[in-house]
Protein backbone atom coordinates (compact mmCIF):
# COMPACT_ATOMS: atom_id res chain seq x y z
CA UNK A 1 0.00 0.00 0.00
CA UNK A 2 1.32 3.44 -0.88
CA UNK A 3 2.14 6.12 1.63
CA UNK A 4 -0.87 8.09 0.41
CA UNK A 5 -3.15 5.37 1.60
CA UNK A 6 -1.40 5.28 4.98
CA UNK A 7 -1.60 9.02 5.48
CA UNK A 8 -5.17 9.25 4.24
CA UNK A 9 -6.42 7.54 7.34
CA UNK A 10 -7.44 3.91 7.31
CA UNK A 11 -11.07 4.60 8.14
CA UNK A 12 -11.68 6.67 4.98
CA UNK A 13 -10.19 4.01 2.76
CA UNK A 14 -12.02 1.23 4.52
CA UNK A 15 -15.21 3.25 3.97
CA UNK A 16 -14.61 3.54 0.20
CA UNK A 17 -13.75 -0.14 -0.05
CA UNK A 18 -16.84 -1.09 1.96
CA UNK A 19 -19.09 1.10 -0.19
CA UNK A 20 -17.75 -0.57 -3.35
CA UNK A 21 -18.16 -4.07 -1.93
CA UNK A 22 -21.72 -3.35 -0.76
CA UNK A 23 -22.66 -1.86 -4.15
CA UNK A 24 -21.26 -4.80 -6.13
CA UNK A 25 -22.72 -7.20 -3.60
CA UNK A 26 -26.21 -5.74 -3.93
CA UNK A 27 -26.11 -5.44 -7.72
CA UNK A 28 -24.41 -8.69 -8.67
CA UNK A 29 -23.42 -11.13 -5.93
CA UNK A 30 -26.74 -11.31 -4.04
CA UNK A 31 -28.80 -11.51 -7.26
CA UNK A 32 -26.57 -14.35 -8.51
CA UNK A 33 -27.11 -16.22 -5.24
CA UNK A 34 -30.79 -15.38 -5.56
CA UNK A 35 -31.04 -17.00 -8.96
CA UNK A 36 -29.22 -20.16 -7.86
CA UNK A 37 -31.43 -20.43 -4.80
CA UNK A 38 -34.66 -19.82 -6.71
CA UNK A 39 -33.75 -22.22 -9.50
CA UNK A 40 -32.81 -25.08 -7.19
CA UNK A 41 -35.47 -24.48 -4.51
CA UNK A 42 -37.94 -27.06 -5.93
CA UNK A 43 -35.20 -29.72 -5.79
CA UNK A 44 -32.60 -30.85 -8.27
CA UNK A 45 -35.14 -32.85 -10.32
CA UNK A 46 -36.39 -29.56 -11.76
CA UNK A 47 -33.07 -29.17 -13.60
CA UNK A 48 -33.27 -32.54 -15.35
CA UNK A 49 -37.02 -32.12 -15.99
CA UNK A 50 -36.55 -28.69 -17.57
CA UNK A 51 -33.52 -29.57 -19.64
CA UNK A 52 -35.18 -32.67 -21.07
CA UNK A 53 -38.30 -30.78 -22.19
CA UNK A 54 -38.44 -30.65 -26.01
CA UNK A 55 -39.10 -26.90 -26.28
CA UNK A 56 -36.16 -26.14 -23.97
CA UNK A 57 -33.87 -28.38 -26.00
CA UNK A 58 -35.04 -26.77 -29.22
CA UNK A 59 -34.47 -23.30 -27.78
CA UNK A 60 -30.94 -24.18 -26.65
CA UNK A 61 -30.13 -25.73 -30.02
CA UNK A 62 -31.36 -22.60 -31.83
CA UNK A 63 -29.24 -20.39 -29.57
CA UNK A 64 -26.17 -22.52 -30.31
CA UNK A 65 -26.85 -22.37 -34.08
CA UNK A 66 -27.19 -18.58 -34.03
CA UNK A 67 -24.07 -18.17 -31.89
CA UNK A 68 -21.93 -20.44 -34.11
CA UNK A 69 -22.95 -18.70 -37.36
CA UNK A 70 -22.59 -15.24 -35.81
CA UNK A 71 -19.15 -15.89 -34.37
CA UNK A 72 -17.89 -17.48 -37.61
CA UNK A 73 -19.08 -14.53 -39.73
CA UNK A 74 -18.02 -11.71 -37.38
CA UNK A 75 -14.59 -13.26 -36.78
CA UNK A 76 -13.79 -13.90 -40.46
CA UNK A 77 -14.97 -10.53 -41.73
CA UNK A 78 -13.86 -8.78 -38.55
CA UNK A 79 -10.23 -9.70 -39.17
CA UNK A 80 -10.51 -8.47 -42.78
CA UNK A 81 -12.08 -5.16 -41.70
CA UNK A 82 -9.48 -4.66 -38.97
CA UNK A 83 -6.70 -5.38 -41.45
CA UNK A 84 -8.09 -2.93 -44.00
CA UNK A 85 -8.62 -0.23 -41.35
CA UNK A 86 -5.05 -0.51 -40.04
CA UNK A 87 -2.98 -1.38 -43.12
CA UNK A 88 -4.70 0.61 -45.85
CA UNK A 89 -5.21 4.34 -46.38
CA UNK A 90 -8.10 5.39 -48.61
CA UNK A 91 -10.95 7.86 -48.89
CA UNK A 92 -13.85 7.00 -46.63
CA UNK A 93 -11.68 5.12 -44.16
CA UNK A 94 -12.86 7.18 -41.21
CA UNK A 95 -16.47 6.67 -42.31
CA UNK A 96 -15.87 2.91 -42.33
CA UNK A 97 -14.30 3.25 -38.90
CA UNK A 98 -17.41 5.06 -37.63
CA UNK A 99 -19.69 2.38 -39.11
CA UNK A 100 -17.89 -0.23 -36.98
CA UNK A 101 -18.87 1.61 -33.79
CA UNK A 102 -22.45 2.27 -34.85
CA UNK A 103 -23.85 -0.96 -33.31
CA UNK A 104 -22.63 0.30 -29.89
CA UNK A 105 -24.84 3.38 -30.20
CA UNK A 106 -27.99 1.55 -31.30
CA UNK A 107 -30.57 -0.01 -29.06
CA UNK A 108 -31.00 -3.74 -29.80
CA UNK A 109 -34.66 -2.92 -30.33
CA UNK A 110 -33.72 -0.52 -33.13
CA UNK A 111 -31.53 -3.18 -34.69
CA UNK A 112 -34.42 -5.64 -34.68
CA UNK A 113 -36.73 -3.00 -36.10
CA UNK A 114 -34.24 -2.20 -38.89
CA UNK A 115 -34.07 -5.83 -39.99
CA UNK A 116 -37.84 -6.15 -39.75
CA UNK A 117 -38.37 -3.04 -41.90
CA UNK A 118 -35.89 -4.19 -44.58
CA UNK A 119 -37.59 -7.54 -45.15
CA UNK A 120 -41.22 -6.72 -44.30
CA UNK A 121 -43.68 -6.25 -47.21
CA UNK A 122 -42.72 -2.97 -48.88
CA UNK A 123 -39.17 -3.16 -47.47
CA UNK A 124 -36.16 -2.53 -49.71
CA UNK A 125 -34.99 -6.14 -49.78
CA UNK A 126 -38.43 -7.77 -49.61
CA UNK A 127 -39.08 -8.10 -53.39
CA UNK A 128 -35.82 -10.00 -53.98
CA UNK A 129 -36.32 -12.56 -51.23
CA UNK A 130 -40.11 -12.86 -51.58
CA UNK A 131 -39.74 -13.67 -55.29
CA UNK A 132 -37.44 -16.55 -54.36
CA UNK A 133 -39.64 -17.72 -51.54
CA UNK A 134 -36.94 -17.18 -48.93
CA UNK A 135 -38.35 -16.33 -45.53
CA UNK A 136 -36.20 -13.88 -43.54
CA UNK A 137 -38.39 -12.29 -40.88
CA UNK A 138 -39.89 -14.58 -38.24
CA UNK A 139 -37.28 -17.19 -39.20
CA UNK A 140 -33.64 -18.09 -38.54
CA UNK A 141 -32.04 -15.72 -41.13
CA UNK A 142 -33.32 -12.53 -39.51
CA UNK A 143 -32.30 -13.74 -36.07
CA UNK A 144 -28.78 -14.46 -37.32
CA UNK A 145 -28.59 -11.09 -39.13
CA UNK A 146 -29.50 -9.00 -36.08
CA UNK A 147 -27.10 -10.95 -33.86
CA UNK A 148 -24.28 -10.43 -36.37
CA UNK A 149 -25.06 -6.70 -36.45
CA UNK A 150 -24.77 -6.47 -32.67
CA UNK A 151 -21.54 -8.50 -32.52
CA UNK A 152 -19.73 -6.74 -35.39
CA UNK A 153 -17.61 -4.34 -33.27
CA UNK A 154 -16.18 -6.89 -30.81
CA UNK A 155 -13.52 -8.69 -32.89
CA UNK A 156 -12.63 -5.57 -34.87
CA UNK A 157 -12.10 -3.40 -31.78
CA UNK A 158 -9.85 -6.08 -30.24
CA UNK A 159 -7.75 -6.78 -33.34
CA UNK A 160 -7.23 -3.17 -34.54
CA UNK A 161 -5.03 -1.96 -31.63
CA UNK A 162 -2.89 -5.11 -31.79
CA UNK A 163 -2.32 -4.74 -35.53
CA UNK A 164 -1.39 -1.09 -34.97
CA UNK A 165 1.00 -2.06 -32.18
CA UNK A 166 2.90 -4.81 -34.01
CA UNK A 167 3.52 -2.65 -37.08
CA UNK A 168 4.58 -3.98 -40.46
CA UNK A 169 8.28 -4.78 -39.96
CA UNK A 170 7.86 -8.51 -39.38
CA UNK A 171 5.38 -8.80 -42.23
CA UNK A 172 7.68 -6.93 -44.60
CA UNK A 173 10.64 -9.08 -43.59
CA UNK A 174 8.67 -12.23 -44.29
CA UNK A 175 7.55 -10.93 -47.70
CA UNK A 176 11.11 -9.84 -48.53
CA UNK A 177 12.29 -13.37 -47.83
CA UNK A 178 9.89 -14.55 -50.51
CA UNK A 179 6.93 -15.78 -48.43
CA UNK A 180 3.53 -15.44 -50.05
CA UNK A 181 0.92 -13.04 -48.65
CA UNK A 182 -1.15 -15.91 -47.28
CA UNK A 183 1.88 -17.60 -45.74
CA UNK A 184 2.95 -14.30 -44.16
CA UNK A 185 -0.50 -13.81 -42.71
CA UNK A 186 -0.65 -17.33 -41.29
CA UNK A 187 2.87 -17.48 -39.90
CA UNK A 188 3.56 -13.87 -38.90
CA UNK A 189 0.38 -11.83 -38.43
CA UNK A 190 -2.00 -14.48 -37.12
CA UNK A 191 0.16 -15.59 -34.17
CA UNK A 192 0.34 -11.93 -33.11
CA UNK A 193 -3.39 -11.32 -33.17
CA UNK A 194 -4.58 -14.77 -32.05
CA UNK A 195 -5.34 -13.74 -28.44
CA UNK A 196 -7.20 -10.66 -29.61
CA UNK A 197 -9.25 -12.89 -31.93
CA UNK A 198 -9.91 -15.35 -29.10
CA UNK A 199 -11.04 -12.46 -26.91
CA UNK A 200 -13.37 -11.24 -29.65
CA UNK A 201 -14.76 -14.76 -30.16
CA UNK A 202 -15.52 -15.21 -26.45
CA UNK A 203 -17.13 -11.78 -26.19
CA UNK A 204 -19.24 -12.33 -29.33
CA UNK A 205 -20.30 -15.77 -28.12
CA UNK A 206 -21.44 -14.35 -24.77
CA UNK A 207 -23.26 -11.50 -26.49
CA UNK A 208 -25.03 -13.67 -29.06
CA UNK A 209 -26.17 -16.17 -26.43
CA UNK A 210 -27.60 -13.34 -24.34
CA UNK A 211 -29.18 -11.30 -27.14
CA UNK A 212 -32.86 -10.58 -26.52
CA UNK A 213 -33.98 -7.10 -27.66
CA UNK A 214 -33.40 -7.59 -31.38
CA UNK A 215 -34.57 -11.20 -31.64
CA UNK A 216 -37.66 -10.28 -29.63
CA UNK A 217 -38.75 -8.21 -32.65
CA UNK A 218 -37.62 -10.26 -35.65
CA UNK A 219 -38.34 -13.76 -34.34
CA UNK A 220 -42.10 -13.33 -34.16
CA UNK A 221 -41.95 -15.41 -30.94
CA UNK A 222 -43.10 -18.66 -32.53
CA UNK A 223 -42.89 -21.26 -29.79
CA UNK A 224 -40.89 -24.33 -30.78
CA UNK A 225 -39.70 -22.66 -34.02
CA UNK A 226 -38.07 -19.28 -33.49
CA UNK A 227 -37.68 -19.44 -29.74
CA UNK A 228 -34.10 -19.02 -28.51
CA UNK A 229 -33.01 -19.75 -24.94
CA UNK A 230 -33.49 -16.12 -23.87
CA UNK A 231 -36.89 -15.95 -25.58
CA UNK A 232 -37.84 -19.17 -23.76
CA UNK A 233 -36.93 -17.55 -20.42
CA UNK A 234 -39.00 -14.50 -21.41
CA UNK A 235 -42.08 -16.57 -22.32
CA UNK A 236 -41.75 -18.91 -19.34
CA UNK A 237 -41.57 -15.92 -16.97
CA UNK A 238 -44.57 -14.24 -18.58
CA UNK A 239 -46.52 -17.53 -18.37
CA UNK A 240 -45.50 -17.91 -14.72
CA UNK A 241 -43.54 -21.13 -15.36
CA UNK A 242 -41.00 -19.57 -13.05
CA UNK A 243 -38.94 -22.63 -12.03
CA UNK A 244 -38.25 -23.58 -15.67
CA UNK A 245 -37.31 -19.98 -16.51
CA UNK A 246 -34.86 -19.89 -13.61
CA UNK A 247 -33.23 -23.20 -14.55
CA UNK A 248 -32.53 -22.05 -18.12
CA UNK A 249 -31.38 -18.64 -16.81
CA UNK A 250 -29.02 -20.39 -14.41
CA UNK A 251 -27.60 -22.45 -17.28
CA UNK A 252 -27.01 -19.30 -19.39
CA UNK A 253 -25.47 -17.51 -16.41
CA UNK A 254 -23.09 -20.44 -15.84
CA UNK A 255 -22.07 -20.46 -19.52
CA UNK A 256 -21.47 -16.71 -19.49
CA UNK A 257 -19.33 -16.92 -16.35
CA UNK A 258 -17.15 -19.57 -18.03
CA UNK A 259 -16.88 -17.32 -21.10
CA UNK A 260 -15.98 -14.35 -18.90
CA UNK A 261 -13.16 -16.32 -17.27
CA UNK A 262 -11.94 -17.23 -20.77
CA UNK A 263 -12.15 -13.55 -21.76
CA UNK A 264 -10.03 -12.52 -18.78
CA UNK A 265 -7.49 -15.21 -19.54
CA UNK A 266 -7.23 -14.14 -23.21
CA UNK A 267 -6.83 -10.56 -22.08
CA UNK A 268 -3.89 -11.44 -19.81
CA UNK A 269 -2.29 -13.55 -22.55
CA UNK A 270 -2.69 -10.66 -24.97
CA UNK A 271 -1.09 -8.18 -22.56
CA UNK A 272 1.76 -10.55 -21.83
CA UNK A 273 2.35 -11.16 -25.55
CA UNK A 274 2.34 -7.42 -26.19
CA UNK A 275 4.77 -6.59 -23.40
CA UNK A 276 7.19 -9.40 -24.27
CA UNK A 277 7.05 -8.86 -28.04
CA UNK B 1 -0.45 1.38 -48.21
CA UNK B 2 2.53 0.13 -46.28
CA UNK B 3 4.87 -2.00 -48.29
CA UNK B 4 8.59 -1.56 -47.87
CA UNK B 5 10.88 -0.94 -50.83
CA UNK B 6 12.44 -4.37 -50.53
CA UNK B 7 9.09 -6.10 -50.71
CA UNK B 8 8.11 -4.00 -53.69
CA UNK B 9 11.20 -4.99 -55.65
CA UNK B 10 9.97 -8.58 -55.42
CA UNK B 11 6.52 -7.43 -56.47
CA UNK B 12 8.15 -6.18 -59.67
CA UNK B 13 8.95 -9.62 -61.10
CA UNK B 14 6.28 -11.34 -63.24
CA UNK B 15 3.79 -13.38 -61.27
CA UNK B 16 0.58 -15.30 -60.88
CA UNK B 17 -1.55 -15.83 -64.03
CA UNK B 18 0.71 -13.49 -65.94
CA UNK B 19 -0.35 -10.58 -63.78
CA UNK B 20 2.69 -8.67 -62.57
CA UNK B 21 3.13 -8.93 -58.79
CA UNK B 22 2.59 -5.21 -58.31
CA UNK B 23 -0.83 -5.40 -60.01
CA UNK B 24 -1.71 -8.57 -58.13
CA UNK B 25 -0.90 -6.86 -54.85
CA UNK B 26 -3.05 -3.87 -55.78
CA UNK B 27 -5.91 -6.16 -56.75
CA UNK B 28 -5.59 -8.03 -53.48
CA UNK B 29 -5.73 -4.79 -51.53
CA UNK B 30 -8.79 -3.72 -53.49
CA UNK B 31 -10.49 -7.07 -52.95
CA UNK B 32 -9.95 -6.91 -49.17
CA UNK B 33 -11.09 -3.30 -49.02
CA UNK B 34 -14.14 -4.11 -51.15
CA UNK B 35 -15.05 -7.01 -48.84
CA UNK B 36 -14.80 -4.76 -45.78
CA UNK B 37 -16.87 -2.00 -47.39
CA UNK B 38 -19.59 -4.35 -48.66
CA UNK B 39 -19.75 -6.21 -45.31
CA UNK B 40 -20.22 -3.05 -43.25
CA UNK B 41 -22.50 -1.33 -45.79
CA UNK B 42 -24.88 -4.29 -46.11
CA UNK B 43 -24.97 -5.24 -42.45
CA UNK B 44 -24.72 -1.86 -40.72
CA UNK B 45 -25.35 1.11 -43.01
CA UNK B 46 -28.29 -0.35 -44.96
CA UNK B 47 -30.44 -1.36 -41.93
CA UNK B 48 -29.78 1.98 -40.24
CA UNK B 49 -30.74 3.86 -43.42
CA UNK B 50 -33.89 1.73 -43.64
CA UNK B 51 -35.00 2.73 -40.13
CA UNK B 52 -34.32 6.43 -40.74
CA UNK B 53 -36.27 6.35 -44.01
CA UNK B 54 -39.12 4.40 -42.49
CA UNK B 55 -39.43 6.79 -39.57
CA UNK B 56 -38.98 10.09 -41.36
CA UNK B 57 -39.63 9.22 -45.03
CA UNK B 58 -42.99 11.04 -44.85
CA UNK B 59 -41.68 13.96 -42.85
CA UNK B 60 -42.85 14.15 -39.27
CA UNK B 61 -46.16 12.31 -39.80
CA UNK B 62 -45.07 8.96 -38.28
CA UNK B 63 -43.33 10.73 -35.44
CA UNK B 64 -46.41 12.80 -34.61
CA UNK B 65 -48.78 9.84 -34.74
CA UNK B 66 -46.41 7.80 -32.56
CA UNK B 67 -46.22 10.62 -30.04
CA UNK B 68 -50.02 11.00 -30.05
CA UNK B 69 -50.34 7.49 -28.63
CA UNK B 70 -51.08 7.25 -24.93
CA UNK B 71 -47.96 7.03 -22.82
CA UNK B 72 -45.53 7.89 -25.62
CA UNK B 73 -44.04 11.01 -24.06
CA UNK B 74 -44.19 9.40 -20.63
CA UNK B 75 -42.12 6.48 -21.98
CA UNK B 76 -39.46 8.79 -23.40
CA UNK B 77 -39.38 10.89 -20.21
CA UNK B 78 -39.11 7.73 -18.07
CA UNK B 79 -36.23 6.38 -20.16
CA UNK B 80 -34.41 9.73 -20.03
CA UNK B 81 -34.65 10.23 -16.26
CA UNK B 82 -33.95 6.64 -15.22
CA UNK B 83 -30.92 6.61 -17.57
CA UNK B 84 -29.72 9.91 -16.09
CA UNK B 85 -29.95 8.58 -12.52
CA UNK B 86 -28.24 5.30 -13.46
CA UNK B 87 -25.46 7.19 -15.24
CA UNK B 88 -25.03 9.48 -12.21
CA UNK B 89 -24.85 6.60 -9.73
CA UNK B 90 -22.40 4.64 -11.86
CA UNK B 91 -20.26 7.73 -12.48
CA UNK B 92 -19.61 7.91 -8.72
CA UNK B 93 -19.56 4.20 -7.91
CA UNK B 94 -17.65 3.29 -11.10
CA UNK B 95 -14.93 5.83 -10.34
CA UNK B 96 -14.68 4.56 -6.77
CA UNK B 97 -14.49 0.96 -7.97
CA UNK B 98 -11.76 1.81 -10.49
CA UNK B 99 -9.85 3.57 -7.71
CA UNK B 100 -10.20 0.63 -5.36
CA UNK B 101 -9.15 -1.85 -8.05
CA UNK B 102 -6.06 0.15 -9.05
CA UNK B 103 -4.79 1.60 -5.76
CA UNK B 104 -5.84 -0.85 -3.05
CA UNK B 105 -4.35 -4.24 -2.35
CA UNK B 106 -6.73 -6.56 -0.58
CA UNK B 107 -7.70 -10.23 -0.72
CA UNK B 108 -10.15 -11.08 -3.50
CA UNK B 109 -9.19 -8.01 -5.56
CA UNK B 110 -8.98 -10.19 -8.69
CA UNK B 111 -12.36 -11.69 -7.81
CA UNK B 112 -13.90 -8.22 -7.47
CA UNK B 113 -12.43 -7.25 -10.84
CA UNK B 114 -13.99 -10.32 -12.47
CA UNK B 115 -17.37 -9.70 -10.81
CA UNK B 116 -17.40 -6.12 -12.11
CA UNK B 117 -17.08 -7.52 -15.65
CA UNK B 118 -19.94 -10.00 -15.19
CA UNK B 119 -22.56 -7.77 -16.85
CA UNK B 120 -20.50 -7.89 -20.07
CA UNK B 121 -21.15 -11.61 -20.28
CA UNK B 122 -24.39 -12.38 -18.45
CA UNK B 123 -27.49 -12.16 -20.66
CA UNK B 124 -29.38 -8.97 -19.79
CA UNK B 125 -32.64 -10.89 -19.48
CA UNK B 126 -30.98 -13.10 -16.85
CA UNK B 127 -29.96 -9.92 -15.01
CA UNK B 128 -33.62 -8.92 -15.01
CA UNK B 129 -34.61 -12.32 -13.68
CA UNK B 130 -31.97 -12.05 -10.94
CA UNK B 131 -33.50 -8.74 -9.81
CA UNK B 132 -36.93 -10.35 -9.86
CA UNK B 133 -35.64 -13.24 -7.73
CA UNK B 134 -33.91 -10.99 -5.21
CA UNK B 135 -36.28 -8.05 -4.85
CA UNK B 136 -39.55 -9.63 -6.03
CA UNK B 137 -42.57 -10.09 -3.76
CA UNK B 138 -41.66 -13.76 -3.16
CA UNK B 139 -38.21 -13.07 -1.74
CA UNK B 140 -37.32 -12.15 1.86
CA UNK B 141 -35.75 -8.84 0.74
CA UNK B 142 -38.79 -7.98 -1.38
CA UNK B 143 -41.12 -8.73 1.56
CA UNK B 144 -38.92 -6.64 3.88
CA UNK B 145 -39.26 -3.60 1.62
CA UNK B 146 -42.96 -4.30 1.07
CA UNK B 147 -43.47 -4.08 4.84
CA UNK B 148 -41.75 -0.70 4.78
CA UNK B 149 -44.21 0.34 2.07
CA UNK B 150 -41.54 0.43 -0.64
CA UNK B 151 -42.27 -1.49 -3.80
CA UNK B 152 -39.14 -2.29 -5.83
CA UNK B 153 -40.12 -4.52 -8.73
CA UNK B 154 -42.59 -3.16 -11.31
CA UNK B 155 -41.59 0.40 -10.35
CA UNK B 156 -38.92 2.81 -11.69
CA UNK B 157 -36.67 1.71 -8.78
CA UNK B 158 -36.27 -1.70 -10.43
CA UNK B 159 -35.57 -0.01 -13.77
CA UNK B 160 -32.75 2.04 -12.23
CA UNK B 161 -31.31 -1.06 -10.49
CA UNK B 162 -31.38 -2.95 -13.80
CA UNK B 163 -29.69 -0.11 -15.69
CA UNK B 164 -27.02 0.30 -12.99
CA UNK B 165 -26.27 -3.43 -13.10
CA UNK B 166 -25.94 -3.89 -16.87
CA UNK B 167 -23.82 -0.75 -17.30
CA UNK B 168 -21.61 -1.23 -14.23
CA UNK B 169 -18.39 -2.11 -16.14
CA UNK B 170 -18.51 0.91 -18.47
CA UNK B 171 -17.25 3.68 -16.15
CA UNK B 172 -14.89 1.31 -14.33
CA UNK B 173 -13.23 0.11 -17.54
CA UNK B 174 -13.02 3.65 -18.88
CA UNK B 175 -11.36 5.12 -15.76
CA UNK B 176 -9.18 2.17 -14.73
CA UNK B 177 -6.51 2.38 -17.48
CA UNK B 178 -6.08 6.14 -16.90
CA UNK B 179 -5.63 5.61 -13.16
CA UNK B 180 -3.09 2.87 -13.86
CA UNK B 181 -1.00 5.31 -15.92
CA UNK B 182 -1.17 7.96 -13.21
CA UNK B 183 2.00 8.08 -11.14
CA UNK B 184 1.21 7.67 -7.41
CA UNK B 185 4.27 9.87 -6.71
CA UNK B 186 2.19 13.00 -7.46
CA UNK B 187 -0.43 11.94 -4.95
CA UNK B 188 2.28 11.11 -2.42
CA UNK B 189 3.90 14.52 -2.95
CA UNK B 190 0.54 16.23 -2.36
CA UNK B 191 0.05 14.18 0.80
CA UNK B 192 3.58 14.99 1.99
CA UNK B 193 2.83 18.67 1.50
CA UNK B 194 -0.06 18.26 3.91
CA UNK B 195 -3.01 17.79 1.56
CA UNK B 196 -5.76 15.55 2.90
CA UNK B 197 -7.09 12.67 0.82
CA UNK B 198 -10.04 14.76 -0.34
CA UNK B 199 -7.85 17.64 -1.51
CA UNK B 200 -5.45 15.21 -3.17
CA UNK B 201 -8.31 13.61 -5.04
CA UNK B 202 -9.84 16.95 -6.09
CA UNK B 203 -6.61 18.65 -7.14
CA UNK B 204 -4.42 15.80 -8.40
CA UNK B 205 -6.42 12.72 -9.32
CA UNK B 206 -9.72 14.08 -10.60
CA UNK B 207 -8.26 16.46 -13.24
CA UNK B 208 -6.39 13.50 -14.72
CA UNK B 209 -9.35 11.14 -14.92
CA UNK B 210 -12.06 13.73 -15.64
CA UNK B 211 -12.44 13.01 -19.35
CA UNK B 212 -12.42 9.25 -18.75
CA UNK B 213 -15.19 9.64 -16.16
CA UNK B 214 -17.24 11.79 -18.54
CA UNK B 215 -16.72 9.35 -21.42
CA UNK B 216 -17.71 6.37 -19.28
CA UNK B 217 -20.76 8.19 -17.94
CA UNK B 218 -21.97 9.13 -21.42
CA UNK B 219 -21.50 5.53 -22.55
CA UNK B 220 -23.55 4.41 -19.55
CA UNK B 221 -26.31 6.87 -20.40
CA UNK B 222 -26.33 5.90 -24.08
CA UNK B 223 -26.38 2.20 -23.21
CA UNK B 224 -29.23 2.76 -20.72
CA UNK B 225 -31.37 4.60 -23.29
CA UNK B 226 -31.57 1.47 -25.43
CA UNK B 227 -31.65 -1.19 -22.73
CA UNK B 228 -34.54 -3.64 -22.91
CA UNK B 229 -33.50 -7.14 -21.80
CA UNK B 230 -32.93 -6.40 -18.13
CA UNK B 231 -35.83 -3.94 -17.92
CA UNK B 232 -38.71 -5.71 -19.66
CA UNK B 233 -39.26 -8.30 -16.90
CA UNK B 234 -38.85 -6.03 -13.88
CA UNK B 235 -40.57 -2.80 -14.96
CA UNK B 236 -44.11 -4.13 -15.26
CA UNK B 237 -44.54 -2.18 -18.53
CA UNK B 238 -47.58 -0.19 -17.43
CA UNK B 239 -48.46 2.39 -20.07
CA UNK B 240 -47.77 5.92 -18.85
CA UNK B 241 -46.15 4.66 -15.65
CA UNK B 242 -43.38 2.09 -16.06
CA UNK B 243 -43.26 1.63 -19.84
CA UNK B 244 -39.79 2.56 -21.14
CA UNK B 245 -39.08 3.83 -24.66
CA UNK B 246 -37.41 0.61 -25.94
CA UNK B 247 -40.33 -1.49 -24.68
CA UNK B 248 -42.69 1.05 -26.29
CA UNK B 249 -40.84 0.55 -29.62
CA UNK B 250 -41.17 -3.22 -29.19
CA UNK B 251 -44.92 -2.89 -28.56
CA UNK B 252 -45.41 -0.65 -31.61
CA UNK B 253 -43.56 -3.15 -33.79
CA UNK B 254 -45.62 -6.08 -32.57
CA UNK B 255 -48.73 -4.09 -33.51
CA UNK B 256 -47.19 -3.71 -37.01
CA UNK B 257 -46.84 0.06 -36.57
CA UNK B 258 -43.31 -0.11 -37.96
CA UNK B 259 -43.06 3.50 -39.15
CA UNK B 260 -44.17 4.87 -35.77
CA UNK B 261 -41.71 2.52 -34.05
CA UNK B 262 -39.00 3.71 -36.44
CA UNK B 263 -39.70 7.36 -35.64
CA UNK B 264 -39.33 6.78 -31.88
CA UNK B 265 -36.25 4.59 -32.48
CA UNK B 266 -34.69 7.37 -34.58
CA UNK B 267 -35.24 9.88 -31.77
CA UNK B 268 -33.50 7.54 -29.28
CA UNK B 269 -30.73 6.85 -31.77
CA UNK B 270 -30.19 10.57 -32.41
CA UNK B 271 -29.72 11.25 -28.69
CA UNK B 272 -27.43 8.24 -28.32
CA UNK B 273 -25.44 9.01 -31.49
CA UNK B 274 -24.73 12.61 -30.48
CA UNK B 275 -23.51 11.31 -27.12
CA UNK B 276 -21.19 8.75 -28.71
CA UNK B 277 -19.79 11.47 -31.00
CA UNK B 278 -19.13 13.64 -27.95
CA UNK B 279 -17.55 10.66 -26.18
CA UNK B 280 -15.11 9.86 -28.97
CA UNK B 281 -14.21 13.54 -29.23
CA UNK B 282 -13.46 13.65 -25.49
CA UNK B 283 -11.49 10.40 -25.63
CA UNK B 284 -9.45 11.74 -28.53
CA UNK B 285 -8.55 15.04 -26.85
CA UNK B 286 -7.66 13.26 -23.61
CA UNK B 287 -5.57 10.78 -25.58
CA UNK B 288 -3.76 13.68 -27.28
CA UNK B 289 -2.93 15.23 -23.94
CA UNK B 290 -1.26 12.19 -22.40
Amino acid sequence: MSTVAKRGGRSGHAGILAACLVYVGLLLVLPLIGIVWTALKPGFHIVTDTLSAPDVQHALLLTVQIAVITVAVTTFFGVIVAWVLVRQRFHGRSFLNALVDLPFALSPVTVGLACFVLFAPGGWLAPFFDARGIRINFALPSMVLVTIFICIPFTIREVVPVLEEIGVDEEDASRTLGASVWHTFRKVSLPNIRWAIAYGVALSTARSIGEIGAVLIVSGLIQGRTETATLYIFRATEERQTPQAYVVALLLAAISIVLLLAIEMFHHRQERAMSSG
Amino acid sequence: MTMSGAAQSIEGRGGFLGIPHRTAAALRHLALRGTAVVYLSLLVALPVAAVLTKGFGDGLDSFESAMARPGAWAAIRLTLWTSTIAAGINAVMGTMLAWVLVRYRFPARRLLSTIVDLPLAIPTLVTGLMILALYGPNSPIGRFFDDLGIRIVFTPIAIVIALCTVSLPLVVRSVQPVLQELDPAEEEAAATLGAGPRTTFRRIVFPAIRSAVVAGTLLTFSRSLGEIGSVILVSGNRTGKTLTAPVFIFQLTSQFRASEAAAVATLLFAISFVLVLVTTRILRTSGART
